[in-house]
């Protein structure tokens, strides 16, 4: 009950950084990363305290009694924070660097952390938003970008092979990840050739 | 159609240069094969404990079946002893699951381990009520599954879990999974109620009704602020207490002149109402 309440604030302020980071998808938003990264930042701390206080409602033995509450809301989070570290580096953040942005442990013996399951979500939401970039990115004239994502993409697929999923919601969510890697071959396909791209990777131009 | 031939034309050779120059002992791949580590021993226990569940719930059907025969069996104090020996077989598999949830949070494995403590507070609750004549607590049950470290092996696992009292180990029963092991034993009750009268046994079936009453009445006072299943299960219960109702009322009204097969008919009748012209 009042663990409910806690969780729609933080839904709250995961609306407003997605609202905020969305814009990154239009022509003018490109230049304005830095600043957007930014603000997303600010807000973190926001949902740093709101953790806090959802840490309070219950004994933290019992995590995943309540897990369900605030387990859509903590993927999402996982996923803008992963937004906003690649916008600043095009690096994948790790388990570890999510739970310092968001103020809360890495490992559940210490307490209310961040599961990797919802982790794993998270990232993979990162790279349907990612395959969406590459395209704006085309559109808006950044021709460039879409092959970093796409090497990017490509390592996150082999890691994501690795593991050895149960047929539960993660799996559904990683089988849609192959499509965003199709998506985003597509683009860097479409750039090379039509010689669009300044470094075409092997024989790609030659079958028009 | 179009995607495909879309594919035919893409450079295939390049897609799998680029695969390959994934490196694997990158930074990236090292996690993800850490998460692979953890998300297999995390699904191996998982499935540990399902197994556990199963046994758990095949020995306890089996216990349940061996006390029905206590009524109708001539060496009820053998069964008994039986049951017992059942019962702490029993135990010594939540035992295993207890070891197993050491240091993990019970709740995220509980899908897993639910069906079979659930069929074990049936029994358990059976062979209870069978020599008390009353249900038993959930306290009671726990107290049975409180376990003493049997050997050296189990007291260095213990010893580091700060949330333990080192030295013991413990499984509790969650009040959910309690109140439907209840809810199932009235199901077992009502086929008691059906035995009892079939071999003649007339004082049973109102000791039944008395209790099953009690048992209905503690339900609807949860009414619907429970879980969803328990709602179900409030519904086949009120079932239940009405078959032995209405054998109540049968034996009352007529007595012991009715044959037994005819009596043993008013129970399989899913209608409440008893049709007159079947005793005549």
């Amino acid at each position: 009950q009042e663990i409910r309440k806690v969780v729609q604030a933080l839904e709250q302020t995961a609306r407003e950084m997605l609202t905020l980071l969305q814009g990154v998808h239009q022509g003018p938003g490109f230049q304005d990363i830095p600043t957007k990264c930014q603000k997303a930042r600010e807000h973190f701390s926001t949902v740093k305290t709101q953790l806090e206080s959802l840490k309070t409602k219950f004994p933290a033995v019992q995590y995943y009694r309540f897990h369900e509450h605030w387990r859509f809301v903590l993927q999402r989070l996982v996923f803008l924070a992963a937004f906003v570290v690649y916008l600043e580096s095009e690096t994948l953040v790790t388990q570890q660097s999510v739970a310092e942005i968001l103020g809360i442990e890495a490992d559940r013996e210490r307490g209310f952390h961040l599961d990797i399951e919802d982790y794993l979500s998270g990232i993979l939401t990162l790279a349907s938003e990612l395959a969406r970039l590459a395209v704006n990115s085309v559109t808006a004239g950044d021709y460039s970008r879409p092959l970093r994502i796409s090497t990017f993409i490509n390592e996150l697929d082999s890691g994501f092979r690795l593991l050895n999923l149960k047929n539960d919601s993660l799996r559904k969510r990683y089988d849609g990840l192959k499509y965003d890697v199709k998506k985003i071959e597509e683009v860097v396909y479409d750039l090379s050739i039509r010689g669009l791209s300044k470094e075409t990777t092997g024989g790609a131009g030659g079958e028009k | 159609g179009y995607r495909k031939r879309k594919h035919d034309n893409f450079p295939h050779g390049q897609r799998r240069d680029e695969k390959e120059n994934v490196n694997p002992s990158s930074a990236l791949m090292k996690s993800f094969k850490s998460f692979q580590l953890e998300l297999d021993t995390r699904h191996d226990k998982y499935e540990r404990l399902v197994k556990l569940s199963r046994d758990i719930t095949i020995e306890s059907k089996r216990t349940i079946f061996l006390l029905h025969r206590f009524i109708s069996a001539p060496n009820g104090e053998e069964i008994l002893h039986d049951s017992q020996v059942k019962l702490d077989a029993i135990r010594r598999k939540i035992r295993q699951v207890a070891q197993e949830l050491i240091g993990e949070d019970m709740y995220q494995f509980h899908k897993a381990i639910s069906p079979g403590l659930q069929e074990y507070v049936e029994a358990v609750s059976f062979q209870y009520f069978i020599k008390t004549r009353s249900l038993i607590s959930i306290e009671d049950i726990n107290k049975q599954l409180i376990f003493k470290p049997e050997d050296r092996e189990d007291t260095s696992m213990i010893f580091n879990y700060r949330d333990l009292i080192p030295h013991t180990l413990s499984l509790k029963v969650t009040p959910v999974d309690y109140l439907l092991g209840v809810a199932d034993l009235t199901g077992e009750l009502m086929r008691l109620c059906i035995s009892s009268v079939g071999n003649g046994d007339i004082d049973t079936p109102f000791e039944l009704s008395q209790f099953l009453r009690q048992i209905y009445d503690g339900f609807t006072f949860i009414g619907n602020t429970g879980p969803y299943e328990v709602s179900k299960k409030l519904y086949t219960l009120k079932q239940s207490l009405a078959k032995v109702e209405n054998a109540c009322y049968t034996l009352k009204v007529r007595g012991s002149e009715i044959p037994k097969h005819v009596l043993v008919d008013v129970f399989s009748t899913k209608t409440e109402l008893i049709d007159h012209e079947e005793c005549l």
